[in-house]
């Protein structure tokens, strides 16, 4: 139901440190917008800095065009979700959700109707009546949602909301967040995980923030497959994108490219011919590597140094000479290689990436 | 009836008008400076103006309470010690000079040095092993909580009850007093405790312990909880005794409550005044700085001078402990 | 903890002495209790650990006087009882000073012209063949078994004539706002200090935890002085309940914000977030967040405050004096230990109704106690 828009937002904490430096971003009416990063990138303190539950040092953010760094938290329509759910521990899950409601001084029957439609719509009318301590993680998670339906907010902040609950749950919750999505398209929904799955499955657009930067914003597989520089390559993707450094040979619209070991590569890469001779970094992502067939051009070969056996995939750890760190390839299936043997590794042409020496994709 | 009636009324109107205070104000604050219903702007300014004045109404009166009733005194008795009987003229060191040339404040005072070395001590080492023992023994909790008892009993009640129990009767009367009957069962002959100079003072200092060990049990028993049982799981390994690993591995990972009990303990014993005022009244040298304050106060229609004086050597003599306790503080603090 | 196996003697040990310390701690109060309970004769001329066994008594009692002789079957005869409000016994009996108990009960002696019979229930006879004569009875020398005796006399009269039930309800009045205000002022103080953002918070705490020693005696005098200035003013007099409501919320105060704060501020963070984006105000957190979620403190201090109340002598005695209306339970028991110094019967008495209330706070709310000291003390 609302635009957002951040201008040169700045946080400076009163030990001086520069948490969040000129983050600029615009989110639409209905996106679903994930932050990730790294741990104490200042995901959380960007959300809370929307939220209002954390002064901003600098720059303006605005809600539906106003701007609103000096209204108070519960007059900037935003609903929040913690990670540790923070329930009320002494009301009942029906006063939890009806709090909110309570405290604007709506009147009761409506405040009833709000509350029973939001626990309809995550299963939770068994339970108005329990305590939280009575309610299992997810049951309580899913209060900690229903509370913010219940306010109908024009955006849901949601800061790692499933970071306590076990796997199964966590995929299940997921799922269930994605269906809430679905079931209100006109809200927006901000939401902080460090787990590049379900940044990966939920958003619309992830913005991926590293030590108070946003390094890159787009669609997941916009930063799957066109990462802009090596930060963003090696954060998504799992195992991380090989990435080797290289000289810049021959630039135009086929580079050839020489990997420390001498190896030559041809990459289909438009590289400006100013950048010959320079330094830079080749990347492939692991699951883009294949075992060489006799016609392949092969990519890097080496010994085979460890083996991870996965079961629907096996990774192999590769030893290229005259590379520093070890190469992965990931086979899909399992495989009859064995640590010591030689194995030459080959990839298509357009998997390929290739970075600057400031780390930058030569791709936009 | 009647007076029940009134005294109810006084105790509710004395809570309301509390309670009416902070409603009161709060209530006038938002009136003042809504939050709601108003333009964007004038919402944000009031809530900046309204934020920056509420912490205040929270502290206020906990501020105007504390200054009034323990920061201006202590400045002001300060100041009177510097002045006569009634507070007025200006004496300069007079005050100072007669008590350090008293004997009675001599005694006082070594009679409160006594009590600081021998109460505190006592009550955290009958704590500690109590604390140690009833860990282990299955009817701990009740054995504990009968220790604990006495902390529930005024110092003037339980002056009553040790006075009973040092009660002496001449002559061959049976002695009523457990103390003397015991004596007397031993083929002892019979005492008037509390009157014997200088072993009095400890007569005196038992009834405190008797108070304060289940402060010190209660404490310390927490913290031996505390203690991981892999620590001593190693020790047992190691070859370490009973003996050995209560004083060689327990007891050195309590030292901070240790410290913390008997500092407490040590406070309340500057203090202590009811249990003299009851059982001697500073007579036969028992006097201590305290009674002897409250003695001054009073005597004559009162010398506030003097008395003003005695209370600054109380000071005087818990500052280190108040810096102390500061300091644990901030660095509690900083490791939140 | 660990478990030694080795010494059932160790633990033995132990026990016993643990059970020890017990004793020693727990006689004192049994035998105030005990004391108080008994009957006054009995009180003052036996210890208190006798009062259960049945004590032999030689007796005197003066046998009625001739007036009373009636005649039957032919006889002067006088009958009474030597025991008339005890169920004792008597074992021998005697007619002389010089052999008190020549006698056993049942056996008729000769005695002048008077025959006696005394009975083991205290029933006694004299007979004759001529009227008696004399103005006073014969005296009876016996022996007597007297049981226990335990009665609550002595609170009777101690709640009647030495005025302790007025004192009880002056200390119910000082002790109650006493113990509720200092709490209502020191949990807002407390939630702002933990979590309100406000200039100079840190030096408040400072404050706070430098004040927790301060001797109450540095303010005795300062206080007298201002509080003779404000009751004159007023016209009021210096001794008023709300100036010792709020002496005590000020010597409290310390305790009581260091105490709340620790806990509030150990509350979780995000609960009080969610309720401030939930609209509530930092009142209403106050209101509807906090003070449920601090109740445990708030008992914990609730019960120290009041112990300490009840118990206190020195304020009750500087700032409501010991005129007769005013005095209150501590300060009673001190006034009798002056005037009644040896009637243990009254003191006794007087003592245990002073430390009954705390005793059943004590008992009834310990947990919360125990909780309160552990949260102040061990960090
Ligand atoms: N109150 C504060 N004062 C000073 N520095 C702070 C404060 N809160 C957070 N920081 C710092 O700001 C940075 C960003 O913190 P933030 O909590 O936003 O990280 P995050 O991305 O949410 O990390 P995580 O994934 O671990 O939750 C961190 O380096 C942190 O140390
Ligand atoms: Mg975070």
């Amino acid at each position: 139901m609302a635009d957002l828009k951040l201008t040169n937002v700045k946080k400076v904490y009163a030990n001086q440190v520069e948490v969040m430096r000129d983050i600029n971003l615009d989110i639409k009416k209905g996106e679903f917008i994930v932050f990730v990063g790294p741990s104490g990138c200042g995901k959380s303190t960007l959300l809370r800095m929307i939220s209002g539950l954390e002064e901003i040092s600098g720059g303006t953010l605005e809600i539906d065009g106003q701007v609103v760094n000096d209204i108070p938290p519960s007059l900037r329509g935003i609903a929040m979700v913690f990670q540790s759910y923070a329930l009320y521990p002494h009301m009942t899950v029906y006063d939890n959700m009806a709090f909110s409601l309570q405290i604007a001084k709506v009147e009761k029957g409506e405040i009833d109707k709000q509350v029973r439609r939001a626990a309809e719509m995550l299963q939770l009318t068994p339970y108005l009546d329990r305590l939280p301590k009575a309610l299992s993680g997810g049951q309580r998670q899913r209060v900690a949602i229903g509370r913010a339906i219940v306010r109908r907010p024009k955006v849901f902040l949601f800061d790692e909301p499933l970071s306590n609950l076990d796997a199964a749950l966590r995929v299940a919750t997921r799922m269930e967040i994605a269906n809430l999505k679905e079931s209100m398209p006109d809200s927006t929904m901000i939401y902080v995980t460090h787990d590049q799955v379900e940044a990966m499955t939920l958003a619309d657009r992830i913005v991926l923030l590293s030590a108070g930067n946003i390094e890159q914003v787009g669609s997941p597989l916009e930063l799957y497959e066109r990462p802009q520089n090596v930060f963003v390559a090696k954060f998504i993707g799992s195992p991380a994108m090989n990435i080797l450094p290289c000289t810049i040979l021959a630039p135009g619209a086929q580079t050839r490219i020489a990997l420390a070991n001498g190896h030559q590569v041809s990459v289909p890469i438009d590289v400006p011919a100013a950048d010959q001779g320079k330094a830079g970094f080749f990347g492939v992502r692991p699951e883009h590597l294949l075992l060489a067939q006799a016609e392949d051009e092969v990519l890097l070969e080496g010994e085979v140094s460890f083996v991870e056996s996965l079961g629907e995939a096996t990774l192999l750890y590769v030893q290229v000479p005259g590379v520093e760190d070890m190469v992965i390839a990931k086979q899909t299936g399992t495989l009859a290689i064995h640590k010591g043997e030689h194995v030459r590794l080959c990839a298509q042409p357009e998997k390929l990436h290739l970075f600057n020496e400031q780390e930058h994709a030569y791709r936009q | 009836m009647g007076q029940l009636a009134s005294a109810l009324v006084t105790m509710i109107l004395g809570v309301l008008a509390c309670a009416a205070y902070f409603y009161g104000s709060n209530a006038l604050l938002d009136w003042l400076f809504p939050g709601k219903n108003r333009p964007a702007e004038q919402i944000a300014r009031n809530l900046r103006i309204a934020n920056r004045i509420r912490p205040w109404l929270f502290v206020g009166p906990a501020v105007l309470v504390l200054t009034f009733y323990l920061f201006y005194p202590v400045i002001d008795s300060f100041i009177l010690s510097f002045h006569g009987r009634t507070g007025e003229e200006f004496v300069g060191l007079a005050n100072y000079q007669w008590l350090f040339g008293s004997d009675e404040f001599y005694e006082s005072f070594r009679n409160n040095m006594l009590w600081l070395i021998v109460v505190p001590t006592a009550a955290t080492f009958f704590g500690l092993v109590i604390a140690s023992m009833t860990d282990r023994i299955w009817w701990g909790n009740i054995a504990k909580s009968l220790i604990f008892m006495p902390m529930a009993i005024s110092f003037i009640g339980a002056s009553v009850i040790w006075k009973f129990i040092y009660d002496y009767r001449s002559g061959d009367d049976p002695q009523i007093g457990l103390l003397n009957a015991l004596v007397v069962f031993f083929g002892g002959e019979p005492q008037a405790w509390i009157t014997i100079p200088f072993w009095n003072n400890f007569f005196l200092m038992v009834i405190l312990v008797w108070i304060q060990t289940g402060f010190a049990m209660v404490i310390l028993s927490a913290a031996l909880r505390g203690i991981p049982d892999e620590t001593i799981e190693a020790a047992v390994l190691d070859g370490a005794n009973g003996v050995q690993i209560f004083f060689k591995i327990m007891v050195p990972q309590i030292w901070g409550t240790i410290a913390v009990v008997w500092t407490t303990i040590t406070i309340l014993v500057l203090k202590v005044f009811d249990i003299v005022l009851a059982m001697t009244n500073g007579q036969w040298g028992t006097q201590v700085l305290a009674n002897q304050m409250f003695d001054w106060m009073f005597r004559g229609g009162g010398d506030f001078g003097r008395g003003a004086v005695i209370a600054i050597v109380i000071m005087v003599l818990v500052v280190p402990i108040m810096v102390w306790n500061i300091k644990r503080a901030n660095a509690e603090m900083e490791g939140r | 903890m660990v478990t030694s196996k080795k010494g059932s003697a160790l633990t033995l040990v132990m026990h016993a002495s643990v059970l020890f310390l017990v004793i020693l701690w727990t006689i004192p109060t049994a035998g105030l209790f005990i004391s108080s309970i008994r009957d006054k004769d009995q009180l003052s001329v036996s210890g208190w650990w006798t009062a259960l066994a049945t004590s032999e008594q030689r007796l005197v009692e003066r046998a009625l006087d001739p007036t009373h002789q009636q005649f039957e079957d032919g006889r002067w005869v006088i009958k009474g009882n030597l025991l008339p409000e005890s169920d004792g016994e008597i074992v021998r009996f005697g007619v002389s000073s010089l052999e008190p108990e020549a006698y056993a009960v049942g056996e008729l002696v000769d005695r002048k012209d008077k025959q006696i019979q005394v009975f083991a229930n205290g029933d006694y006879t004299i007979s004759s063949d001529q009227e008696m004569s004399g103005r006073r009875g014969d005296r009876i020398f016996f022996t007597a078994e007297i049981p226990p005796r335990f009665t609550l006399d002595n609170y009777r009269e101690v709640l009647s004539s030495e005025g302790l039930g007025q004192s009880f309800i002056n200390s119910l009045t000082v002790t109650i706002p006493a113990t509720i205000i200092p709490i209502l002022i020191a949990a807002f103080a407390a939630y702002a200090l933990a979590w309100m953002k406000f200039p100079g918070r840190a030096l408040l705490i400072a404050g706070v935890v430098g004040l927790l020693v301060v001797p109450l005696q540095m303010s005795l005098i300062p206080l007298l002085k201002t509080y003779n200035l404000v009751g004159e003013f007023f016209g009021v007099g210096s001794k008023t309940y709300v100036g010792i409501w709020l002496a005590h919320t000020g010597f409290g105060l310390p305790l009581a914000v260091y105490l709340l704060r620790n806990y509030i501020a150990g509350l979780p963070g995000e609960i009080i977030e969610s309720a401030r984006v939930d609209g509530a105000s930092d009142f209403d957190i106050f209101r509807k967040i906090i003070l449920p979620l601090s109740f445990p403190a708030l008992a914990s201090f609730a019960i120290f405050q009041f112990l300490w109340v009840w118990n206190d002598l020195l304020v009750a005695m500087v700032f409501l004096g010991n005129n007769e209306e005013h005095l209150v339970l501590t300060g009673r028991l001190r006034e009798l230990l002056g005037s009644r110094g040896g009637n243990w019967e009254i003191l006794t008495a007087s003592a245990f109704i002073t430390i009954i209330v705390p005793l059943c706070v004590f008992f009834g709310l310990q947990r919360y106690l125990v909780r309160g000291l552990l949260a102040g003390s061990v960090k």
